[in-house]
């Protein structure tokens, strides 16, 4: 589904190469995580496969069912079916949840010329799928993440992926300032979506997410490239003795 | 310091374009020549003014009126969904034709002409009066210029809560049309108003609206000042508020070459509460002026100023607001805020913000701010799919919406909001 070749990135303010030849394929129905240290172009990956600005490609290429992603604009991606759960969900004060929602799942079926929803269907729709969420009403009615806590946003972000029913979904830290509970909440979330025509990229430091949403394939990314991918083990050694070995031994290899 | 010679002839210019009213009521005159000696020793507005020093007034006070083309649209007139009590005025003359009958449970409305040649008390204590009042320390010649000749307008007086809102409709004809009307509103105790003002009224509109709110009474002024492109308007709005009563005023501002938009307001009883706000969007040759003045003068009375400006293109916003607490006013909460989107690098925005503050227990603050439309926002929104154009849209009302939020009926603040939109996604 997502098959993203010698991926070459850099910033465009400065002369600094993040992504130095990403190699990575994640088929339908799958889970793959990348896991890796600070600094190693997690982040970046997803913000390059999005479409935000500040990024320059200089070699490479990031297809999604074989359409590429890269020339085209972040609200085509959404369109085409990817979907970026943020690190850190944006705050938009003056725009309603509820609103922001619709807008985003009108704009999406009618670039794909579908119907778009009217306020009662589309109410139905949002309102089980933040049931399942622990979402309340008020929680639909106030602005974009404002005074949202950090679980809470991240549950938003789950939420909107829910509603929206992308193809391809990334989820960039998605545990990041999450307690036990919400993070079984979101997990709960995730699962509920994976299904055989659906893929799911988790970048994730800790192994904990890992438990819950349980991956198909592990991937150690360190210095802008993909140096180990393995199984869900993979994880459980990053967890147990940190990355060290395993960049020393996949250095050897690389060597 | 003697006064400019230009500034002087520029106002013998203003007065001498407009006929001097005749078969008026003494105290009519004494106002009205009051306020004619006032503008000819002042003379009339300036560049080198310190209050207009960021806008040029020379198309206020030239003559005659430059021309303004008229909008052509078949749009619906706004808050005409609503029943309210119309009272049309074409190019600034009333029709009362076209306006609803002026009876009105628990209001009284006499047009301006007749209340100016009777003897009616609350009239008379009011006009003149409170813009004259309104003239220190900052001088607002060209409302002078409207009390010195303004007939048209009406004379309003709510004793009750008002059945419906009364909407002043200002409607145009001709496209070089020149036009001054003047309102007295008079709120007794208790009492409850809505005002509504929409459409542009004239090539070249100035509007005084003196407004008197007794204890506990509230008004409620909502306003939009038409999508006419080239029009040109100055208008005040002169108020006083007694014991715990209540002022909201709101206008938004989509187009117009020239927009000065004054207020005074000044609270004299306790525990009053007074908001001014403003919503503006400009492109181009726009150029769109708050000046504010709130005085406390009273203890415990609450203040706020609300002012946003979405600007684009050469458009130009200023915010000149002022917050004076005076020596009695203890326990004053004040606050100021203007606001600037700037969606391109051509567009500007000039604030001065200013507080003056003589009593010790207060808390007051104010902010300015401009800046652009936040890219990571506009990336979160186009991230979920929504056009980059409709993603700024709702960023652009988004900005807006805490001035917006001012207007407490809810109806009328998603009417405002609607048309926003609209107006906003005519330009993709």
């Amino acid at each position: 589904m997502l098959k993203i070749s010698n991926l070459h990135v850099q910033l465009e303010e400065e002369d600094k190469v993040i992504l130095k030849g990403v190699d990575l394929e994640v088929p339908a129905g799958e889970v793959h995580a990348i896991m890796g240290p600070n600094g190693s172009g997690k982040s970046t990956l997803s913000y390059v496969l999005s479409g935000r600005d500040g990024y320059e490609v200089t070699a490479g290429t990031a297809t999604l069912d074989g359409e590429e992603l890269l020339g085209l604009e972040p609200e085509e991606r959404a369109a085409a079916g990817l979907f970026l759960a943020f690190q850190y969900p944006v705050e938009i004060p003056g725009v309603g949840n509820l609103t922001f929602l619709r807008t985003a799942l009108n704009a999406q079926r009618k670039a794909r010329g579908e119907e778009e929803l009217n306020a009662a269907e589309f109410l139905k729709i949002v309102r089980a799928k933040a049931k399942a969420l622990d979402i309340d009403a008020e929680m639909l009615k106030r602005p974009v993440n404002v005074g949202f806590s950090g679980g809470e946003k991240k549950r938003n972000e789950i939420l909107q992926m829910a509603v929206l029913e992308p193809r391809m979904c990334i989820l960039d830290e998605t545990d990041s300032g999450l307690d036990v509970d919400a993070m079984k909440l979101v997990s709960a979330g995730v699962n509920a979506l994976r299904s055989p025509d659906r893929a799911f990229l988790v970048i994730t430091h800790y192994q904990r997410l890992l438990d819950h949403i349980v991956p198909d394939v592990v991937h150690i990314m360190a210095d802008g490239r993909i140096v180990h991918s393995g199984g869900p083990e993979l994880a459980l050694e990053v967890e147990n003795n940190g990355y060290a070995d395993i960049l020393k031994s996949a250095g050897e290899r690389v060597a | 310091m003697a006064v400019p010679a230009l500034k002087l002839d520029a106002a013998g210019g203003l007065l001498a374009a407009w006929p001097e009213p005749a078969g008026e009521a003494q105290w009519a005159r004494a106002a009205r020549s009051q306020a004619e000696r006032w503008l000819r020793e002042r003379g009339a507005p300036a560049r080198r003014d310190e209050y207009w020093r960021y806008t040029d007034p020379t198309s206020l006070t030239v003559e005659p009126a430059p021309e303004a083309a008229l909008l052509a649209t078949d749009e619906v007139p706004v808050f005409q969904t609503r029943e309210t009590h119309r009272l049309v005025f074409v190019d600034g003359v009333f029709s009362p034709e076209a306006s609803t009958p002026l009876e009105i449970a628990g209001v009284e409305i006499v047009p301006l002409r007749e209340a100016l040649a009777a003897d009616i008390h609350w009239v008379r204590d009011i006009f003149g009066q409170i813009e004259a009042a309104g003239q220190v320390p900052v001088e607002r010649p060209l409302a002078a210029l409207n009390t010195a000749r303004a007939v048209e307008g009406c004379a309003i007086r709510v004793t009750g809560v008002a059945s419906r809102p009364i909407h002043f409709v200002y409607r145009r004809a001709a496209a070089d049309a020149d036009a001054l009307i003047h309102h007295v509103i008079r709120l007794d105790a208790g009492a409850d108003l809505t005002v509504l003002e929409s459409a542009a009224g004239a090539a070249r509109l100035n509007t005084v609206m003196e407004v008197e709110i007794a204890d506990r009474a509230a008004l409620h002024h909502v306003r939009t000042q038409g999508r006419d492109h080239q029009r040109r308007a100055v208008t005040g709005l002169f108020a006083r508020l007694a014991t715990e009563s209540r002022l909201k005023s709101f206008t938004l501002t989509v187009n117009g070459r020239l927009t000065r938009n004054e207020a005074f307001v000044e609270m004299r009883g306790d525990n009053a509460s007074a908001h001014v706000a403003g919503a503006c969007v400009g492109d181009g040759d726009f150029h769109h002026d708050d000046t504010v003045f709130v005085t406390h003068a009273a203890v415990g009375c609450e203040s706020r100023q609300v002012f946003k400006k979405v600007l684009r293109g050469s458009a130009v916003g200023v915010f000149q607001g002022k917050i004076l607490v005076r020596p009695v006013a203890q326990q004053t909460d004040g606050y100021q805020i203007s606001q600037a989107l700037l969606l391109d690098e051509a567009a500007q925005f000039l604030a001065k913000p200013e507080l003056e503050i003589y009593a010790d227990d207060v808390k007051c603050s104010h902010g300015s701010t401009s800046g652009a439309v936040d890219e990571t926002s506009l990336f979160y929104l186009t991230s979920r799919g929504i056009p980059k154009k409709t993603a700024e849209e709702l960023l652009i009302l988004a900005f807006l919406d805490e001035a917006i939020a001012e207007v407490e009926d809810e109806g009328l603040a998603d009417e405002l909001r609607d048309r926003l939109a609209a107006w906003l996604a005519r330009r993709r």
